[in-house]
């Protein structure tokens, strides 16, 4: 299955393109069948989350479109310029920072982040690499071999590098993998910081709190194939389910049959709390009647409160769906 | 063309060059003199001459030869098998550069590095025997045609070799053998009429021989032939060069 959101129902207009897949697909050479027929249409200057299992076809993806795989069948356009006929073009749009932490452990923090930029065909602007270290908090460690850096610096050197060329399109891939939860922070306000500057940012993660808190679009993966591209509040109104959760008074042994037999309730705490799952795209939600029976059968409740499905609980459900 | 990334990849791996002066300069410019010492003062001293050359000056083009393809071909050779090891090699695929600009840096800086190794070496062996080059011109053209041609087939090792032992297989186990029996030492004239026709087949004498004949105007082989040999060598890596990249053989999945 292949989904392209403006051939879909997002809710933003079909907004000016910044990379365009066709029917991408590729096996490689040990026959394991990596794309399948992949559409995707990724919008100038959103932050695009795209997420799947391991081994789903996220890096493979990316790669194609970076140049670092060679695509099979298919298709692919950056601003406008096919990646292996304008492969110059679309690779000096193009920044990329890969999941792996490979650097060059014996040069340092300047010198590998200069050679990035020299790497994509531009002139040596040592203010702006300068202004790209200071960003990343590296400027201090700005002399220092790569070698003796911890993970987390290596990471922001791994970024700085990507930057070192102004690119216009981010490839973030896990790009906080491993790192603690104050350079997380830092990363997603630098993130936020190249979007309100025009950079398109396409993003893979485990982290789907990362997806939530940072996504403006969200894609899901899963063994190849491209099940789904949605707005994240759209995905997550249409997919989220919410839950009521009410606080009984007294407490109940096990629930009455009919009760049971007529809603999705589950019973918790020791008889204190009983869960209803409702759909919220559904005509009815089923709230007034439940209301209305669990008085008639005499149970009574002091509180009650609404919870709403996490997109890590609608990616659950989608690859569980998938496998 | 993308020179400033040609440019940003010579000086980055002549960067490494001086960070590692001593094993890049200083090594093969002692083991050479080594060399100077053992075969042309101590062994040499027996030998008078050869074909009316002193034979410490003799073997200077050997030498130099002897230093030139195998610094070539581990320049090259670890130039782009370091970044395919440690995986920093994605940004090389990633950048906006062709097959022809990649080569430019990672061989132009390799054939650098080892140009500069010959030339240090020369300088050397004044201080152990004299020495005249009749052509000098000739002499750098064969230089850096030799550097060139054997830096492109060291890039093509360090695509092939997936481990640092396949990296050292052919400099040590191919290269060197065919460079201590292609005249290094001896004019080939010196060997039984047999074994001067079986080494014929060694491509190394060609190159010795047209070295040694821009420094005394005397070869084994004619310089035409040389010079022929050399070219058709760099012909072929260029080709399997251009395979490579064409097909993404041993750098892209």
């Amino acid at each position: 299955m292949s989904v392209d959101s403006e051939a879909g129902h997002a809710p933003m207009a079909p907004a000016d393109p910044v990379i365009v897949v066709r029917a991408l697909d590729k096996t490689y050479a040990s026959g394991f069948h990596a794309l399948k027929n992949i559409d995707l249409t990724v919008r100038r200057g959103e932050i695009f989350a795209l997420l799947g299992p391991n081994g789903a076809g996220k890096t493979t993806l990316i790669s194609i479109i970076c140049g670092i795989v060679n695509p099979g069948s298919g298709s692919i356009a950056v601003d406008g310029h096919d990646v292996v006929r304008d492969f110059r073009v679309t690779r000096s749009i193009i920044g990329l920072v890969p999941q792996e932490l490979t650097t060059d452990a014996f040069e340092t923090v300047w010198n590998t982040v200069s050679f990035s930029r020299g790497l994509f065909g531009k002139p040596a602007n040592p203010a702006h690499i300068e202004q790209v270290l200071k960003d990343l908090s590296l400027w201090d460690k700005r002399n220092n071999r790569i070698l003796t850096l911890s993970g987390g610096m290596k990471r922001r050197v791994m970024i700085a590098k990507a930057l070192s060329h102004e690119p216009r399109v981010l490839f973030l891939d896990e790009p906080t993998a491993g790192v603690d939860v104050e350079l997380r922070r830092d990363m997603w306000a630098m993130v936020r910081r190249l979007r309100a500057g025009g950079v398109t940012i396409i993003l893979t993660t485990h982290y789907i709190d990362e997806a939530e808190e940072m996504a403006d679009r969200v894609g899901v993966i899963n063994k190849g194939e491209l099940i789904l591209v949605e707005d994240k509040a759209v995905l997550m109104h249409k997919l989220g389910k919410k839950q009521l959760t009410l606080q009984l008074q007294p407490p109940l042994d096990a629930l009455p049959d009919t009760l049971a037999a007529a809603y999705a309730l589950e019973l918790g705490a020791n008889g204190t709390e009983l869960t209803y799952t409702y759909d919220t795209q559904a005509q009815r939600t089923g709230i007034t009647s439940l209301l209305r029976d669990l008085g008639q059968a005499g149970i009574g409740f002091r509180d009650l409160s609404t919870q709403q499905n996490s997109l890590e609980q609608i990616f659950v459900d989608l690859v569980r769906k998938g496998a | 063309m993308n020179l400033y990334a040609v440019r940003a990849i010579y000086r980055f791996e002549m960067a490494r060059t001086w960070r590692t002066l001593m094993q890049s300069v200083a090594s093969p410019v002692l083991s050479t003199s080594l060399y100077f010492v053992v075969f042309g003062s101590a062994i040499g001293s027996r030998i008078t001459s050869v074909e009316g050359i002193s034979y410490g000056a003799f073997i200077i083009p050997g030498l130099i030869m002897l230093s030139l393809l195998t610094q070539s071909i581990s320049n090259a050779s670890f130039g782009i098998y370091f970044p395919k090891f440690v995986g920093t090699i994605y940004e090389v695929h990633s950048a906006p550069l062709s097959y022809i600009e990649i080569v430019m840096g990672y061989v132009g800086a390799a054939a650098s590095k080892s140009v500069l190794v010959g030339l240090i070496i020369l300088a050397t062996a004044r201080l152990f025997v004299d020495y005249h080059i009749a052509h000098p011109l000739w002499m750098l053209a064969f230089l850096l045609l030799t550097a060139v041609t054997f830096s492109l087939f060291g890039f093509i090792i360090g695509i092939w070799a997936d481990n640092f032992e396949k990296l050292q297989v052919i400099p040590l186990l191919v290269i060197t053998p065919l460079t201590f029996l292609g005249g290094s030492f001896y004019s080939i004239h010196m060997l039984p009429p047999l074994w001067q026709k079986v080494t014929l087949f060694n491509p190394v004498v060609y190159l010795i021989s047209g070295f040694r004949w821009s420094f005394y105007g005397l070869a084994d082989v004619s310089v035409g032939i040389s010079l022929a040999a050399t070219l058709g060598f760099l012909a072929t890596c260029l080709a399997v060069v251009w395979w490579i990249f064409r097909t993404g053989w041993r750098l892209k999945a």
